[in-house]
């Protein structure tokens, strides 16, 4: 299966005096993921709801593959939608769930193709069991599969992660990926969490009040934030106090490269991230270790440098040497850094 | 101490059987001494069994039996006809309106049915002008007397299964209103409609203020009428209607129960 190219144009949407769109341009490759991450109240729901036909806009166009559906129904559509609440029919197994949208468009052999479908999704044992005897994982995964076996020509995901355990979301997301890949169906992915949406996306777009931030792949959007919004919603970010000179900005004694030049006044803010600080031991520095949380493979370190606090990424296996209260010297990597 | 434990609870299961005597002999002593006044004549039972003996002797009581029969059956169709579709539409499109959708279906409720028949007498003029004098026009106003009591029944219903997104979930796979409704939201509220009916027909059955003072028939202005002529077959058909919206009641409960969720504690595996 190949995928279709979407084309959200000029969407605007409002409830009340909120802009929940606010002229949203976007466009999707066939067979692409992409991911809105945003807080919450950002649009992107209302952005893939708009794109399912559940809720309608006030201006603009949804064009797929090339046609205009605005008007259309979300009936008519011919999209596959996963739901954040769990939206399996109670009444039905897991089976006749993923066959239910096969026997609406009168399809033969829609059990084969529903069992194919359960399969895929790693459930073809539990094709019996009804929605109240599978967890929120295998509700999800059947959810996916019922979105899938209708063969849609989109792919709709709105937060389906986000009503479960750590670990179940980060099994399924990357499974979401695999499957996506495989069938090849250009899909939308809406997410609040910002690890999801770098780790199975082709592109992510991060929005704001109703607009597409920044629309890039996911290494671009961690290491070159258009804005300063991108640059704190994307990764944890140091606020540190600097001075601009031309296309760089002196922060705690070194000149760091701007991503874009300043036009504020020579006094602004660098957002620097944590793994660009490097913590050393020494006897001599006047920066003093705050405290030290290990988190796995890498833990995080937040010393004091005078009257600011940074907070900085370490291997988890030098955290000895940084006791806290212990003097170390603070450096910061030449990497570009944006301006808050 | 355990000593005391078992003296309470001694005392406990005491009192709870002496609540449960004292009640059970205020509601079946009446029962049985309709049971004691309807054997009186030896005929009155023989002959309630025997429908076309029945109703030569006492066509009234039959036409009566009848109407309440059509009244309720057609109540309880006009009632989910009228409330199942507009409490989806609420809850789905208008949340804004569920109070007052809620009031409104509960306004019945709190109008005397004497006061109800006031407003109603105008209105039957019209219904008798158009459709006639025939019993089964109560039906209107029955559906909205039945309002309060249904619609609670199916609004629980709907609060016990998440319909936005069931609808939207059947929507996006190409399902049209009606199938959403007829595939999706009703097998989730089964129990729930079957309540409503249940109540609606054991409500209709025992009706008789509106039927009266409308100059209507059906089984209680039969059986008022009755029991002037006949005192025995009165208390036995009374009886029989009882008994019957005890069954009804008493299915309700039932079917409740057996249509409740299984225990979602039955197979919790790991995902896969």
């Amino acid at each position: 299966m190949t995928g279709v190219a979407v084309h959200l144009k000029g969407l605007r949407r409002t409830f009340g005096s909120v802009h929940a769109l606010d002229n949203l341009d976007l466009a999707i490759a066939p067979g692409e993921l992409i991911a809105l991450l945003g807080p919450s109240g950002c649009g992107k729901t209302t952005a893939l709801r708009v794109l399912a036909g559940l809720e309608d806009a006030d201006s603009g166009q949804v064009l797929v593959d090339g046609r205009d559906i605005t008007p259309l129904p979300a009936s008519k559509r011919d999209m596959g939608m996963v739901f954040q609440a769990y939206s399996l029919f109670p009444h039905l197994n897991a089976l006749d769930n993923v066959k239910f949208g096969l026997s609406l468009r009168g399809r033969s052999r829609s059990a084969t193709r529903a069992q194919d479908m359960l399969d895929l999704v790693g459930l073809g044992g539990f094709a019996a069991r009804f929605p109240h005897q599978l967890s929120g994982g295998q509700q999800q995964r059947v959810a996916l599969a019922r979105a899938l076996a209708i063969e849609p020509r989109v792919l709709l995901l709105d937060e389906p992660l986000s009503a479960l355990d750590a670990k179940v979301r980060v099994q399924l997301r990357d499974e979401i990926r695999r499957i996506q890949t495989e069938v090849g169906t250009t899909t939308l992915f809406v997410t609040h969490d910002q690890e999801e949406a770098l780790a199975v996306a082709d592109r992510v777009g991060v929005m704001r009040a109703g607009r597409l931030e920044q629309l890039a792949a996911p290494a671009e959007i961690y290491q070159s934030p258009a804005s300063a919004f991108v640059a704190e919603f994307v990764g944890l970010s140091n606020r540190l106090p600097g001075t601009v000179a031309g296309d760089e900005i002196e922060v705690l004694g070194h000149r760091l490269p701007l991503i874009t030049p300043a036009s504020s006044p020579p006094s602004a803010t660098a957002l620097v991230r944590p793994e660009s600080v490097l913590v050393e031991p020494d006897p001599d520095g006047e920066a003093r270790v705050l405290t030290t949380s290990f988190l796995g493979p890498i833990s995080k370190v937040t010393v004091t440098v005078g009257e600011v606090v940074v907070v900085a990424q370490v291997a988890s296996d030098r955290l000895a040497s940084l006791p806290a209260g212990a003097p170390v010297r603070v450096t910061l990597a030449p990497s570009p850094v944006a301006l808050a | 101490m355990a000593g005391v434990i078992a003296r309470r609870a001694r005392k406990q299961r005491a009192l709870r059987w002496a609540v449960l005597i004292v009640l059970g002999v205020f509601f079946l002593l009446p029962l049985a001494a309709m049971v004691e006044f309807s054997t009186r004549d030896p005929g009155t039972w023989p002959l309630l069994a025997d429908w076309p003996k029945l109703s030569a002797t006492y066509p009234d009581l039959a036409d009566g039996i009848v109407a309440s029969l059509l009244q309720a059956a057609l109540t309880a169709l006009l009632m989910l006809l009228l409330l199942v579709p507009t409490a989806v539409w609420v809850r789905l499109r208008l949340p804004r309106l569920r109070r007052f959708v809620e009031f409104l279906c509960l306004l019945p409720l709190t109008i005397p049915a004497i006061v109800l028949v006031v407003g109603l007498a105008p209105v039957y003029a019209w219904v008798t002008y158009f459709l006639g004098g025939s019993s089964v026009t109560l039906v209107f106003a029955y559906t909205v007397l039945v309002l309060p009591y249904a619609y609670r029944a199916i609004d629980a219903g709907l609060s016990a299964i998440d319909v936005r997104t069931l609808a939207e979930a059947a929507r996006s796979m190409g399902a049209g209103w009606a199938t959403v409704m007829g595939r999706v939201v009703l097998p989730n509220i089964r129990s729930a409609v079957l309540s409503a009916a249940f109540l609606t027909v054991a409500l209709v059955l025992g009706e008789y203020t509106i039927a009266s003072l409308l100059n209507r028939t059906n089984l209680q202005v039969a059986i008022a009428f009755l029991g002037k002529s006949s005192a025995t077959m009165s208390v036995a058909v009374s009886l029989t209607a009882l008994v019957l919206a005890f069954v009804l009641l008493l299915l309700l409960s039932l079917f409740g129960r057996a249509s409740s969720p299984a225990s979602p504690t039955a197979s919790k595996e790991p995902a896969a």
